[in-house]
């Protein structure tokens, strides 16, 4: 599902290499946690993945997509087939929970009838049925990254891209969105989380991928947070 | 592409830079409206130059000595030159006009000064020859030929006076363009600027949008339509204000001019004329300002 070989990234106003030969394989339906302290270049390895970057050295393959060599053109298609939570929510805020689902399906030009059907459906799938005509501010910040996650599944992509989607909530929060990731990684998406929070990490037991100035120093198939450094 | 969701998506980025839009809406009316009066003046000239191609006319003025002694033009040096002209191939038409034809024609012209006409005397005008000619663009042929010749005393070039006239016309349409063009670059600058200003107060649509692999089409077509919007609105409201000079002002000042065919007056249809290519300027240039910014300024 995702391939890096070798990649190097260096940014033109940097001397040091944000990534520096990184090899990382990830298959179908994994969940896998990236983690590394600030600067560690975690972003950078998920906005090689999207395209916002093309790496310096070696090759990035994303689905059946050599996303640094592929055409400007194509990159909608590659980015529609990824799903992508922040930090920060980044819902639009004049407009309801449903219409910030529906915004990313019109922008792609789906039909009207299938936005209907399938808007409410991930609503309910994310646990916000009823709250479908809520204006984001009299959400929590756990329901606000509800709607986030449910627009990045809403077109069914193949893997989930979440960029320390709780760090912005509370424990308790933090675990329901670790059980919807869970939920939806069971549908068979491919979930890559990068992530500081120890517990977190420690709980789930997944793949852990650690990054440090750039390197890849760890890639346990059942790791926790602490361990190996 | 939905075309429900991108006009909505106008809509409200119109709506949202409210300020902008007007003011983008006014240079580029006023812009148009001086780019289309300059279209019309041109227009107007033409118009007024064929008015007057066939009756522009030389006059030949006979010395006074002529003038007076020979009524018919049967003698001697007057004879001669009515022959010559009439057997000049740049002549078409010659007129003979003796001293009282000349005082009956002056009275006719000032017959709204009647202290003029009383002050004036039929000896004080000369007899002429009223020359026509086939190219009423080369009136030197006749001055050269016949200007000191016997019983010629001066030779008038009508061609003259209307040089001076549409060498004014001209300037008011070369100022027209000039003061349309520095218009046409305040609303460029402003286009570019609206556009700036609406891609940045909908970063995060944008933003999103990218994310979820909206084609570029879908992320731009929406700042575009808005430039183009306006540019539209611009030349609807520049055609709007075209008619209304015409209807409140130039058929007022140039009623008399027009009535005395002096000059040939703006007509509805010359703005039905010139109404398309201002639609097609305004499209035009805020397309591809808008374009240009967006690559410019916008990442995609």
């Amino acid at each position: 599902m995702i391939r890096l070989e070798q990649v190097s990234k260096v940014y033109k106003t940097s001397t040091r290499p944000a990534l520096e030969n990184v090899s990382v394989e990830v298959d179908k339906g994994e969940f896998v946690f990236l983690i590394g302290p600030s600067g560690s270049g975690k972003s950078t390895f998920l906005r090689l993945l999207l395209r916002e970057e093309v790496p310096s050295k070696g090759r990035v393959y994303v689905a059946n997509f050599d996303v640094a060599r592929m055409a400007r053109r194509r990159v909608p298609r590659l980015r529609q087939s990824i799903g992508c939570v922040f930090q920060d929510f980044r819902l639009l805020a004049n407009k309801t929970v449903a219409e910030n689902v529906a915004f990313a399906l019109e922008v792609i030009g789906k039909p009207r009838h299938t936005i209907r059907k399938v808007v409410p459906e991930v609503l309910e799938l994310v646990g916000l049925e009823g709250k479908a005509e809520r204006m984001p501010h009299e959400l929590s910040g756990g329901e606000q990254q509800r709607v986030a996650i449910a627009r990045a599944f809403v077109n069914r992509p193949l893997m989930l891209l979440a960029d320390e989607p709780t760090g912005n909530l509370d424990p308790d929060t933090s675990q329901d969105i670790m059980l919807l990731l869970e939920r939806i990684n069971r549908t068979g998406t491919t979930v890559l989380m990068a992530t500081h929070d120890h517990s977190i990490v420690d709980s789930m037991r997944r793949r852990v991928v650690e990054l440090d100035l750039g390197r890849v120093v760890r890639d346990d198939a059942r790791g926790v947070y602490g361990v190996g450094r | 592409m939905r075309a429900s969701f991108v006009f909505s998506e106008v809509v409200t980025g119109l709506r949202r830079n409210i300020t902008m839009t007007i003011a983008m809406i006014i240079t580029t009316a006023i812009s148009l409206a001086l780019l289309g009066g300059g279209l019309l003046v041109v227009r107007m000239i033409d118009k007024t130059k064929t008015l007057y191609q066939d009756k522009v006319e030389v006059s030949v003025y006979l010395t006074n000595d002529v003038s007076s002694s020979d009524n018919g033009c049967v003698n001697d040096p007057c004879r001669t030159l009515h022959s010559a002209l009439r057997a000049d191939p740049a002549v078409e038409d010659v007129d003979f006009e003796n001293r009282e034809q000349a005082y009956e024609r002056f009275k006719r012209i000032f017959e709204a000064q009647p202290e003029l006409v009383k002050l004036a005397r039929p000896e004080a005008l000369p007899a002429s020859f009223r020359v026509k000619l086939k190219d009423p663009d080369r009136p030197e042929v006749i001055t050269q030929t016949y200007g000191g010749r016997a019983g010629v005393d001066t030779i008038a070039d009508q061609s003259e006076f209307l040089d001076r006239f549409f060498n004014a016309l001209n300037g008011f349409r070369n100022i027209t363009f000039a003061v349309a063009l520095f218009m046409a670059i305040a609303a460029l600058l402003l286009i570019s600027n609206t556009v700036q200003l609406s891609a940045f107060t909908r970063r995060t649509e944008v933003g999103i949008m990218r994310l979820v692999g909206a084609t570029r089409w879908y992320t731009q077509l929406p700042f575009l339509l808005e430039a183009m919007v306006t540019g539209l609105i611009g030349a609807l409201l520049a055609i709007g204000l075209l008619v209304l000079a015409k209807l409140s002002f130039l058929d007022d000042v140039l009623a008399d001019p027009i009535s005395a065919g002096v000059v040939r007056s703006v007509e509805g249809l010359d703005i039905l004329l010139v109404s398309p290519w201002l639609l097609l300027v305004a499209l035009g240039v805020s397309a591809t300002t808008g374009y240009v910014t967006l690559r410019l300024y916008v990442r995609t």
